[in-house]
């Protein structure tokens, strides 16, 4: 039998009909407010119907308010919280919305659920599906169309992706994180040395990650061009898993195990592209530019355009340094910041709000900082309160808020003034990605904790 | 869908890389819950500078887009093709796009015309120096000809699945809707254990 990576056992698993485009069976279709509503009514206009009602799971969060109150003042935002909540009662279709314990943000509710497993497929309306490949899963983001397709046929049509092998060998540094892990990956790889790709990370680094730093990993493998990311599943998915909600129990579960078990790249499978990050050479990174690939360590200063050979590049780094308003040769430390956001699919699970809380205890934000600290889902809030993390973050002078993606994204009205500088534990630094104007930096919790202390960029150590 | 056999017309350089899809259409734009109504957002940050070239009288009614590499990347947010297809776009031209980014322009009725660097370097530096100068794009042949670059029935790579769509004009929808048999035929005999309903 010819040696096959882990992504090829799990398509081939999933394979309808092969074809230019094979036909692709989705086990599980996550929804939001955003990216749906066109979908359903495509449906509606057509006459169609959802075929399995049971394989998707709704979730509002890029639009919901994260100060508490249930409805967005836009009125636009609220409308279309209406017609996803239409929707999935007028098709019979799970929703978890602002007021209900199960809300979240989709890439953090699908994994605390138990819905999240080895060997599916996952798609969503969200590029930062690739999230839900931490637990072995073939998980992407889709278009609009896409979505009426799949809420249609519970099938895609998608090309058979290429295979990257990312190989982290040896051991993270103390205080280095998974989030610094993807910055570091992204520095060396580039933004697109995954496209066409589903990236399977490995090695022992990745082996040594918790289930919350492998969804942090898998979630920036989009930023590297790839379709996803995945980490074949182990004793830590398995032990993340049971007991879950909705994982399978009694011998439903010890199938699911044993088949589970089995999801691994052959030994002798062939990658079309490879890359080899040793782990002991990472350490704790910030961007400087408008896209996650420009980053440097905290440690480091702002690199100088003229250093890149490159004219495409050069151009894009010297447009990216007047956007940030940032110059050559200043040191990251340097570097005052205006608001610190610990949020978003990225890093806002338990472990990171834990990170966060620790560097923050008996320490106080720096004045004139902006702290908010965004759960990623309801669940993770309760548990933060009753691990009494809330009180950390508000003692040290954060705001402690309801879930949502909040200013990662900046659609809800939690956004970064124009000129603002923000330390953001999200994935995106793109221009105008936290509000018009916005600048900025993406970090890991413990980076941006200890950030708002000291009111520029430092490490947990530096405090 | 409109079917879409050829593209001609004149192209808008946008010689950057890494064209991310918040630049094509900011977030604030999706709060929509219909397909149009987003031309107004497109690049809605950049066109504030009067000299960005969407705004240059010389490119209005230009039907093709010449980019640079990772075209695309981040949001899956089909609203991005959506905007640029509402503005009077029918193709984008680059040696690079995202992948999410890629899968959603036919959907919008937009050709993914991926070239090698230096036919779009090519074409880039044609229609940078002449607003005027007109790119033939051959959907069904899959080729791109831009006489004013030298560059003639230059291949693209597209995959047969989406070429036919775009050119038959049917969407991927109506062509699954044939192997419903298929479809019900793999649930039976799916493994218990992918089900995650139960």
């Amino acid at each position: 039998m010819t040696p096959k990576t882990l992504v090829d056992k799990i398509w081939d698993l999933h394979v309808v009909e092969p074809g230019a485009s094979d036909l692709l069976y989705i086990d599980l279709h996550l929804l939001h407010e955003v990216s749906s509503p066109q979908a359903f009514a495509g449906l509606r206009e057509a006459g169609r119907t959802v075929r399995r009602p049971s394989h998707s799971v709704a979730t509002t969060d890029h639009d919901v308010p994260t100060d508490g109150r249930e409805l967005p003042a836009d009125a636009s935002a609220a409308q279309q919280l209406r017609v996803l909540a239409d929707n999935c009662r007028d098709n019979d279709i799970e929703l978890h919305q602002v007021g209900s314990p199960g809300q979240g943000i989709v890439h953090v509710i699908g994994p605390q659920m138990g819905l999240t497993r080895p060997g599916t497929t996952i798609v969503c309306g969200d590029s930062h599906t690739a999230t839900h490949g931490a637990f072995g899963a073939i998980a992407f983001g889709i278009g609009t169309s896409e979505i009426e397709h799949v809420l249609a046929t519970q099938t895609l049509r998608a090309r058979r992706p290429l295979s990257m092998a990312v190989t982290v060998t040896g051991e993270l540094g103390p205080g280095v994180t998974a989030k610094d892990l993807a910055l570091g990956i992204l520095a060396a790889g580039g933004t697109d040395a995954g496209t066409g790709t589903v990236i399977e990370f490995r090695g022992p680094a990745v082996r040594a990650l918790s289930m919350e730093g492998r969804m942090t990993l898998c979630n920036m493998a989009v930023e590297m061009g790839a379709r996803s990311g995945l980490v074949a599943p182990d004793e830590t998915t398995f032990a993340y898993l049971e007991g879950r909600p909705r994982a399978p129990r009694g011998d439903l579960w010890d199938e699911a195990v044993a088949a589970w078990r089995t999801l691994r790249s052959d030994a002798d499978a062939v990658f079309d592209r490879e890359l080899v990050v040793d782990a002991g050479a990472v350490v704790q990174r910030v961007t400087w530019g408008t896209n996650p690939g420009q980053s440097v360590p905290v440690d480091g200063v702002v690199p100088d355009p003229a250093g890149i050979a490159h004219p495409g590049e050069r151009a894009a780094a010297e447009r990216a340094l007047a956007y940030m308003d940032l110059r050559p040769g200043t040191a990251m430390r340097d570097i005052g910041v205006d608001v610190v956001f610990i949020g978003s699919c990225t890093n806002s699970r338990i472990e990171d709000l834990r990170a966060a809380a620790e560097v923050l205890r008996g320490r106080r934000v720096a004045d004139g900082v902006r702290g908010l600290v965004v759960p990623g889902s309801m669940l993770v809030r309760q548990l933060a309160e009753q691990e009494g993390l809330d009180r950390v973050f508000t003692a040290a002078g954060f705001e402690w808020r309801m879930p949502g993606c909040s200013m990662c994204v900046g659609i809800n009205g939690d956004t970064v003034g124009p000129g603002q500088r923000c330390a953001s534990t999200s994935n995106r630094n793109f221009e105008g990605r936290q509000g018009p104007g916005a600048r900025t930096h993406l970090v890991s919790p413990a980076t941006a904790a200890a950030t708002a202390v000291a009111g520029r960029f430092v490490t947990p150590a530096d405090l | 869908m409109e079917p879409l056999v050829h593209v001609t017309g004149r192209g808008v350089p946008l010689d950057r890389p890494n064209v991310d899809t918040d630049q094509i259409i900011p977030a604030a734009w999706l709060k929509k819950t219909t397909r149009t109504g987003y031309a107004d957002g497109l690049f809605e940050q950049w066109r504030q500078d009067p000299d960005f070239v969407l705004n240059r009288p010389e490119r209005a009614g230009a039907t093709v887009l010449v980019s640079g590499p990772n075209f695309g990347c981040g949001s899956s947010r089909e609203h991005a093709p959506w905007a640029l297809h509402e503005w009077g776009f029918r193709a984008v031209i680059a040696p690079g796009f995202a992948d999410i980014f890629r899968n959603n322009m036919p959907n919008a009725g937009l050709v993914p015309v991926l070239c090698e660097p230096a036919v779009v370097a090519a074409v880039m530096a044609a229609v940078t120096a002449d607003a005027a100068a007109e790119i033939r794009i051959d959907v069904a042949g899959l080729t791109v000809t831009c006489e004013a670059a030298g560059v003639r029935a230059a291949p693209f790579r597209l995959d047969d699945e989406a070429r036919d769509r775009l050119v038959s004009g049917l969407t991927q929808l109506e062509m699954t809707l044939r192997s419903a048999d298929r479809i019900a035929a793999y649930e039976a005999v799916r493994a218990p254990w992918l089900d995650v309903t139960a």
